[in-house]
């Protein structure tokens, strides 16, 4: 019952949340010189102004400030996100036909992120000066410091390029005949290399966290008993304090899922991902309004759904809180 | 090359003609062409939006009167021959017989009509059909244009990209306006192109497929067309390098090209963008401060090397352009007051206009960019000047609508600038010089130019019928621009189309990709 209770309060803080960044973002976009209009120009090769004028009448850009406002938060009262300007449809549709992408490429990423990551720390904090160890944090630094979008075409270059093993763009290779398995091989291929890319950042945070945490669990009195105990080394490590020390390292996992989502719209951009993440790229280049702030409205939804998962796993793992109503 | 196009086109045209007879290099049948777009199209219809991306895909669903070829003669399409009368006040097309759209219905002089007014009414280029008053149509293969003045420039507008044939009974069941929004622009898109849509996934790819009733017989020879949607440039590039992509147009990143140039089995060539005529320039805002002096803006083009731009800066890929009309085009005249750097000159000339050097510099002026791939350009652009004692600040736009706006206020000093010619001059030139065009948005007469004798010339230019007169009137033009420079002229935009060896018959007309590639195969 309280759990119920603290979600209702954590879903009436989101709403209101996300009325107030939909608002200033509307306004934000408002307060920008240019319009659309200008970009539908530019994809055109240029327009008379009457076809401007025309253009800023049907989607009523015309109209000042407020009434603008009023109508576009009139609509998202009745769950309409309204009609994409650049791309003469309803961004709903948009925005459903990417959402799946994005789900997988940034649900991979995280999984492989928090699993690779936890492994490497692990490794390295049982050996905290060894070898394995220096690696771990030098490849973990690398992921962090290089750019996504230097890490992607650096891996491009690799393994589209010199040794051809996965391909350059997109999600799917519509050429390729056969069954629902060939395909979803097809998809995972495409997968491979923008999932990896978008893992490398997170990657180093996980790692990190995870030895960290690994090192302070392994010198409390509790892992010491264990050990006094005589339980093997591998069991006291693994089922002991492993548990303890996932618990930072997925908690840091849920605050970070704002940032596997933004982190998406630069992977993707490089990959062609079609998914989310290059639409908010080239809408917020056409000067969209109704399109990003649909995408920011369903990114939002993304990542209170990814907080709210972190809160379930982290009470499977760590029985104290499954009392607590937050 | 041009020579094997030209012969291809010949014979092809001979081998429907005369029915069964071989062609010299016989194109094979079948096969999925991959190809690629640049960007997202925001609609497949080519009559409510032009635009190089929009083209590719328009060209192939829906078919035009006309088509060129790479000589700017006009060829037979729907219209299987035409005939302007002398006072050029009536165009009669005599369309083919066996021409359906892709629902199975007969495409009639009646679809011409209405497609006419859908694009009278959405189109944004509105100088293409404005002296056409009504389409008659005696009967249903006759379609009778009726002008309200001789219109030259129409000729080309009734190809490739800039006239798709719509059916009237698809998109005519609401108000005209409205076809600009119709909801089979995007999908079920029925036209009668060489090819028809099998899908249109926003951010992924088109997906076209043969039209098998396609009137000309025997074509199109592909069996599929898939245009993968891949906006970033480095994608693009090791696709085209590793072979995921036969065929792609419009490529105007130099380091892409010139890396292009050297992979085997890849055919990179500037050839086949003489229409859409793009280049690039350095807009002067003729209304502000020093730059309402000739001497001025003739200083600031002797001081601006045009050669280290085109060398060094377009890496060798872009050619020069001196006037607002592209070196491709028959109506481009070279020999006008051109401008090699001569410091000398380019001071003498400030001195005179009054701006002496004080304190190190005479004056100031901005200069600004849409877009971050000519940023050299203008950051060149500012040290250049710096050697004439013009102190240039370089202004940023966040994006193209802030630089948009910029423009089309003449909210500017200087402004690095890309055009396209769109054909006629009279469509995608005039508007940059008359002077009852200025300050109307982006790509108008943002520079505010107004000289009465350019806008004589250009209205006579526009009804001239008689090509050698219309000729030597652009010719005048031309002059007057390079001497008063509203805009100092550099180079074209060094567009190129990428093929691999394996893609016969590749679209290298004047259309670029714009335009039916009924004709382009795959070798086995």
């Amino acid at each position: 019952m309280r759990v119920f209770q603290s979600l209702l309060i954590r879903i009436f803080y989101a709403v209101i949340l996300l009325t107030a960044v939909l608002i200033l973002n509307f306004s934000l976009m408002y307060l920008a010189p240019g319009d659309v209009a200008d970009t539908i120009s530019q994809s055109m090769g240029g327009a008379d102004q009457e076809v401007l004028d025309q253009i800023r009448a049907d989607y009523g850009l015309d109209q000042p400030f407020l009434v603008q406002l009023g109508r576009y938060v009139g609509r998202i009262l009745h769950f309409d996100l309204g009609y994409s300007f650049f791309y003469n449809d309803p961004v709903t549709k948009l925005i459903l036909e990417r959402l799946p992408a994005t789900l997988l490429l940034v649900f991979t990423a995280q999984i492989l992120a928090l699993v690779v990551g936890v492994v490497l720390g692990v490794i390295s904090a049982r050996q905290p000066n060894g070898i394995a160890s220096h690696f771990v944090t030098m490849l973990a630094l690398f992921g962090y410091s290089a750019p996504v979008f230097w890490t992607g075409i650096l891996l491009l270059i690799v393994f589209s390029l010199k040794i051809p093993w996965f391909p350059v763009a997109g999600m799917q290779d519509v050429t390729i005949e056969g069954g629902f398995m060939a395909h979803a091989l097809d998809v995972l291929r495409h997968l491979v290399l923008p999932a990896i890319t978008l893992a490398s950042i997170f990657l180093a945070l996980y790692s990190r966290l995870a030895r960290a945490t690994m090192l302070e669990t392994l010198g409390s009195d509790y892992v010491r008993t264990a050990k006094a105990k005589g339980l093997p080394e591998r069991h006291v490590v693994y089922k002991h304090a492993l548990k303890n020390a996932l618990s930072p390292v997925i908690t840091l996992a849920g605050l970070q899922f704002s940032a596997v989502v933004s982190g998406a719209v630069l992977v993707e951009t490089v990959f062609s991902w079609p998914g989310l993440g290059t639409l908010a790229f080239h809408s917020i280049i056409a000067r969209d309004t109704p399109t990003i702030l649909g995408i920011l409205f369903f990114s939002a939804l993304v990542v209170i759904v990814g907080n709210l998962l972190t809160d379930l796993v982290l009470r499977m793992i760590d029985p104290r809180l499954r009392g607590r109503g937050a | 090359m041009k020579h094997l196009v030209k012969g291809m086109i010949v014979s092809t045209v001979l081998a429907t003609i005369v029915a069964g007879h071989a062609v010299a290099d016989d194109p094979v049948r079948g096969g999925t062409l991959i190809t690629v777009l640049g960007s997202n199209p925001r609609t497949l219809n080519g009559a409510v939006q032009s635009g190089i991306v929009t083209g590719y895909p328009t060209a192939q669903l829906f078919a035009s009167p006309l088509r060129y070829d790479e000589d700017w003669t006009p060829q037979p399409y729907l219209a299987e021959s035409w005939d302007v009368s002398d006072d050029g006040l009536t165009v009669t097309l005599n369309l083919v017989k066996n021409a359906v759209f892709h629902d199975g219905q007969p495409l009639t002089s009646a679809d011409i009509a209405f497609s006419v007014e859908v694009i009278k009414a959405n189109h944004p280029f509105k100088t293409m059909f404005a002296p056409v008053e009504t389409v008659e149509t005696p009967d249903e293969h006759t379609a009778v244009l009726k002008l309200s003045r001789p219109h030259p420039a129409l000729m080309l507008a009734m190809s490739g990209q800039l006239m798709s044939i719509l059916p009237r009974h698809i998109y005519g069941d609401g108000p005209i306006e409205a076809v600009k929004t119709h909801p089979r622009n995007n999908e079920n898109v029925v036209g009668s192109g060489p090819f028809k849509l099998v899908e249109f996934k926003n951010g992924e790819h088109v997906i076209l497929e043969r039209f098998d009733d396609f009137f000309i017989e025997g074509r199109p020879y592909l069996d599929k067309i898939v245009m993968r949607i891949i906006p970033d440039i480095a994608a693009r590039t090791i696709a085209y390098e590793n072979g995921e992509l036969h065929m792609g147009a419009f490529e105007s990143n130099p380091q892409m090209v010139n890396r292009l140039k050297k992979v085997d089995g890849l055919v990179v060539t500037p050839e086949g963008y003489g229409a859409i005529g793009p280049l690039d320039w350095l807009a002067m805002n003729t209304q502000r401060g020093p730059l309402k002096d000739v001497r001025v803006r003739k200083a600031i083009a002797y001081a601006v090397d045009k050669n280290f731009i085109q060398k060094a800066l377009m890496q060798g890929t872009a050619a020069d352009s001196r006037t607002g009309i592209h070196p491709d085009s028959p109506f481009y005249f070279s020999e006008v007051e051109i401008y090699d750097v001569d410091l000398e000159k380019a001071n003498s000339l400030l001195d005179e206009a009054g701006y002496p050097v004080q304190d190190g510099k005479r004056f100031d002026l901005t200069i600004d960019f849409g877009w971050p791939g000519v940023k050299p350009q203008v950051e060149y652009v500012r040290a250049a000047l710096k050697k004439i004692g013009i102190a240039v600040e370089v202004r940023a736009s966040a994006d193209f609508p802030t630089w948009a706006k910029r423009m089309g206020e003449m909210d500017f000093d200087m402004s690095w600038d890309t055009v396209f010619n769109w054909g006629d001059p009279v469509i995608g030139v005039h508007r940059t010089y008359v002077s009852d065009n200025v300050g109307k948005g982006v790509w108008s007469n943002t520079q505010g130019y107004a000289n009465s004798r350019v806008d004589e010339i250009l209205a006579m230019a526009a009804v001239e019928s008689d090509a050698e007169k219309r000729k030597a009137l652009y010719k005048e033009f031309q002059t007057i621009i390079a001497d008063e420079l509203p805009v100092y002229h550099t180079n074209t935009l060094p567009y190129h189309t990428i093929y691999s060896g394996k893609v016969g018959n590749p679209p290298l007309g004047i259309w670029g990709t714009s335009t039916p590639i009924d004709m382009t195969y795959l070798k086995d």
